[in-house]
C-alpha cells in the first residue's frame, strides 16, 4: 500500500500509519468514538514481528505502559476519547518530567463529564494548557482531514523523538469517523540517539534512570528552567498553519480540524457575496502560530474564531494578536457541529465591524 | 579469601532509610538474587512511591521511577518492549495494595512475567506514618489516632491470599526478615520470583513483612517483637501459590 491511495476511515488510517512509522508497541482501553484505533492495533499487532497489542485495565494502566515502553527508548502510543484522556493526564505529567517521547491520540467528544459521544474540540485548553500537574508542554497538532491523521502521526513521533517529549493529536469524532482517500507512503523515518534509554546495562555502562523526583528545589528549578528553554526553541521552529485566502482578507477566520473544514465552505460562499475573508488553520496548536495571526492582525480587520467548545483557542488568538483586532466567536458545543451558516452569519457580522 | 562482600547490583551510594529499617535488608537480597542469577545486564528495575522511591540510587541496574501504585503497569510496558529483560518492581504497602490495587490485580491476572517485590510494614512510612491498607485492627497511626477501627475504616487488605484466588499469578509467597531463619528463606523465594521470570513462567510477588520502627514509634528491636507478635499472626507466612509446583503434584 506505498504510492497507491486507499480510501480509509481516520482512526485506521491513524493506527495504519502509526505502525508505519516504526510503533510497534499499542496500548489502549475501550472508549468511543476512538475504539476503532485499538481494534485495528488489536488485529495488526500479533502479525508484526515483536507487536504489541495490549488492552489495559484502565487508562490510567495504558499510559503506565507507554511510560514504561517510551524508557526503553521504542516508539510507543495510546489512544483514548477526552474522559480517558483525563484519565491519562497524571502519566503525560510524568512523560513530560522524565522527558519521555510518546504519540498520545485524544479523539475528542463533547463534555464535561461524561459528557457525550458526538465531535468536539472542548479539550483545547487541556492539550494546550493543563494537560497535568506542574510546568510542562506537549506538542499538539490537529489534522483537518484523514490525509493529516497520517502524515502527522509521522511528523509527531519524528517531534516527540527529536525534543523527548509528548506529542499530543487533537482529533475528534469527525475526523476519526470520516473516511477519504489517503497515501500512506511518508518517506523515511528518521532514527535519533537514544543514550538515555532502558535496555539493560550489559555490564558495560552506568545505570540509566528514568525519573522525575528531584527533591533539590534548586535542581527541580533548573530541570524546569532547562525543559522551558527546549520549549522556547519549539515556539521558534516548529509552529504550523496553513491560510486558505489570506491575500486580500479583511476578515480571517481561525479554525482547525473539523471546524476548518466547515469554514472553508463558509468562506467560499461569502466570497461569492464580495466579503474578502481567508483563514489561519493552526496545525500546531501547541507550539501556537502567534506570529501568523500577529501579521495577519496588521491586515485584517477582525477575526473569526470557529470552535466545537466554548471558546477555548479564542484567547490564544486575542493573545498572538494583542487584542489590536476583535476576536469573534462562533462555536457550538456538547456534540454539535457549527454549520455553513452559522460561520456565514459571523463572517457577515465580523465584516462590518 | 572474601567471605563476605556486598552484592554487586547494589550501588555504593548510602542508604536513605531509618535506623532499624527492613528495607535495606531487602534491598540486599534483591541484589543477591540478581547476582546469583547472573542477570544484572539485563535487569530493569521499577521504583515506585513511598519511602523506597529513590531505589534507583541503590540498585545497580536500569532504573525507572514509576508513578505512586503505577509501577507493575509501567513494568508491564519495560517488559513486553523486550521480554528478555528482567523486570521487577519494589513497592511498598500504600502503593500496591491501596492507590495501586487494578495495576497488581490485572498484572496478575495477566500473568505477566515480572517479578514484584512487596514490603508490607502496615503503614505508610514516607509520608510520616498514616493507615494503610495493611494497617492491622486496632493499630494506632497518624490517621487512626484511636486505633484502626474495622468498623468505620474496613479490614486490611491480605494481598497473597487475594491474589492466590487469580489463574493468572504464577508464584505468591510472604515471607519476613525479621531473625536469620526468616531472612533466608526470604532470600530463597526472592531468588525464586527472579528465577521464575528467567524461565517464563509469569507473574510472581514476593511480600514481605517488615517493620517502620519509626512510624510505629518502637526501637528496632522492639519493632521487630511487635512484628513477630502482630504482624505475623494476621499475614501468616508461607507459600500461597505455586502454579508450577501444583502442576508437578
Amino acid at each position: 500500500m506505498s504510492h497507491e491511495k486507499v480510501l480509509m476511515k481516520g482512526n485506521e488510517a491513524l493506527a495504519e500509519a502509526a505502525i508505519m512509522a516504526g510503533c510497534h508497541h499499542y496500548f489502549g482501553y475501550p472508549i468511543t468514538p476512538q475504539t476503532e484505533v485499538a481494534a485495528y492495533m488489536s488485529k495488526r499487532m500479533p502479525k508484526i514481528d515483536g507487536g504489541v497489542f495490549l488492552q489495559a485495565e484502565s487508562e490510567i494502566a495504558a499510559i503506565n505502559m507507554v511510560i514504561g515502553v517510551a524508557s526503553t527508548g521504542k516508539r510507543v502510543m495510546t489512544s483514548s476519547s477526552s474522559p480517558g484522556i483525563s484519565l491519562k493526564s497524571e502519566g503525560l505529567s510524568y512523560l513530560a518530567g522524565c522527558d519521555l517521547p510518546a504519540l498520545v491520540v485524544n479523539v475528542q467528544r463533547g463534555g464535561p463529564g461524561l459528557g457525550g459521544i458526538q465531535p468536539s474540540q472542548s479539550d483545547y485548553f487541556h492539550a494546550t494548557r493543563g494537560a497535568g500537574h506542574g510546568d510542562f508542554h506537549m506538542i499538539v497538532l490537529a489534522p483537518d482531514s484523514v490525509q493529516e491523521m497520517v502524515s502527522l502521526v509521522f511528523h509527531g513521533f519524528d517531534l516527540a523523538e527529536k525534543y523527548r517529549m509528548t506529542t499530543m493529536i487533537l482529533s475528534d469524532g469527525t475526523m476519526g469517523q470520516m473516511m477519504e482517500p489517503v497515501s500512506l507512503d511518508m518517506g523515511e523515518i528518521k532514527q535519533y540517539d537514544k543514550p538515555w534509554a532502558l535496555t539493560g546495562t550489559k555490564c558495560e555502562r552506568k545505570p540509566n534512570i528514568v525519573n522525575s523526583l528531584y527533591l533539590q528545589p534548586e535542581e527541580l528549578e533548573k530541570r524546569n528552567f532547562e525543559r522551558y528553554e527546549k520549549y522556547k526553541l519549539i515556539e521558534e521552529t516548529e509552529p504550523m498553519f496553513e491560510e486558505y485566502k489570506m491575500e486580500d482578507a479583511e476578515v480571517c477566520i481561525a479554525a482547525f480540524g473539523v471546524a476548518a473544514r466547515v469554514s472553508q465552505n463558509a468562506i467560499d460562499e461569502a466570497r461569492k457575496q464580495g466579503i474578502k475573508v481567508g483563514m489561519i488553520r493552526p496545525i500546531t496548536l501547541w507550539p501556537f502560530p502567534k506570529k501568523a495571526f500577529a501579521s495577519a492582525a496588521e491586515k485584517v480587520k477582525s477575526f473569526v474564531s470557529v470552535e466545537l467548545s466554548m471558546g477555548q483557542m479564542v484567547e490564544d488568538i486575542e493573545l498572538s494578536v494583542r487584542c489590536k483586532r476583535p476576536v469573534l466567536l462562533c462555536n457550538r458545543a456538547g456534540g454539535m457541529i457549527p454549520t455553513t451558516q452559522n460561520v456565514l452569519d459571523k463572517i457577515i457580522e465580523a465584516s462590518k465591524l | 579469601m572474601i567471605v563476605f562482600e556486598k552484592p554487586k547490583a547494589l550501588t555504593d551510594a548510602v542508604l536513605h532509610y531509618c535506623p532499624g529499617c527492613t528495607h535495606g535488608i531487602i534491598h540486599r537480597l534483591v541484589a543477591e538474587a540478581i547476582d546469583d542469577l547472573g542477570i544484572q545486564g539485563r535487569t530493569i528495575g521499577v521504583a515506585s512511591v513511598g519511602c523506597s522511591v529513590m531505589a534507583y540510587n541503590y540498585f545497580d541496574v536500569d532504573m525507572v521511577q514509576a508513578a505512586h501504585g503505577r509501577a507493575p503497569a509501567v513494568a508491564t510496558g519495560v517488559k513486553r518492549s523486550d521480554p528478555n529483560n528482567i523486570v521487577f518492581t519494589y513497592q511498598g504497602d500504600g502503593d500496591l495494595a491501596a492507590i495501586g490495587t487494578a495495576e497488581t490485580v490485572h498484572s496478575a491476572a495477566r500473568g505477566e512475567n515480572i517479578t514484584v517485590i512487596f514490603v508490607n510494614n502496615a503503614i505508610y512510612g514516607m509520608t510520616g506514618g498514616q493507615m494503610a491498607p495493611t494497617t492491622l485492627p486496632g493499630q494506632v497511626t497518624q490517621t487512626s489516632p484511636y486505633g484502626r477501627d474495622v468498623k468505620t475504616v474496613g479490614y486490611p487488605v491480605k494481598i497473597c491470599e487475594m491474589l492466590s484466588q487469580l489463574d493468572g499469578a504464577a508464584y505468591l509467597e510472604r515471607v519476613a526478615v525479621n531473625n536469620v531463619k526468616n531472612i533466608k528463606n526470604a532470600k530463597k523465594a526472592i531468588k525464586k520470583a527472579f528465577q521464575n521470570q528467567v524461565e517464563g513462567k509469569g507473574f510472581s510477588l514476593i511480600e514481605v513483612v517488615s517493620t517502620c520502627p519509626t512510624n510505629w514509634g518502637l526501637p528496632p528491636v522492639k519493632a521487630l517483637e511487635w512484628l513477630e507478635e502482630n504482624m505475623i499472626p494476621y499475614y501468616p507466612l508461607g507459600v500461597y501459590k505455586d502454579k508450577y509446583a501444583e502442576e508437578v503434584k
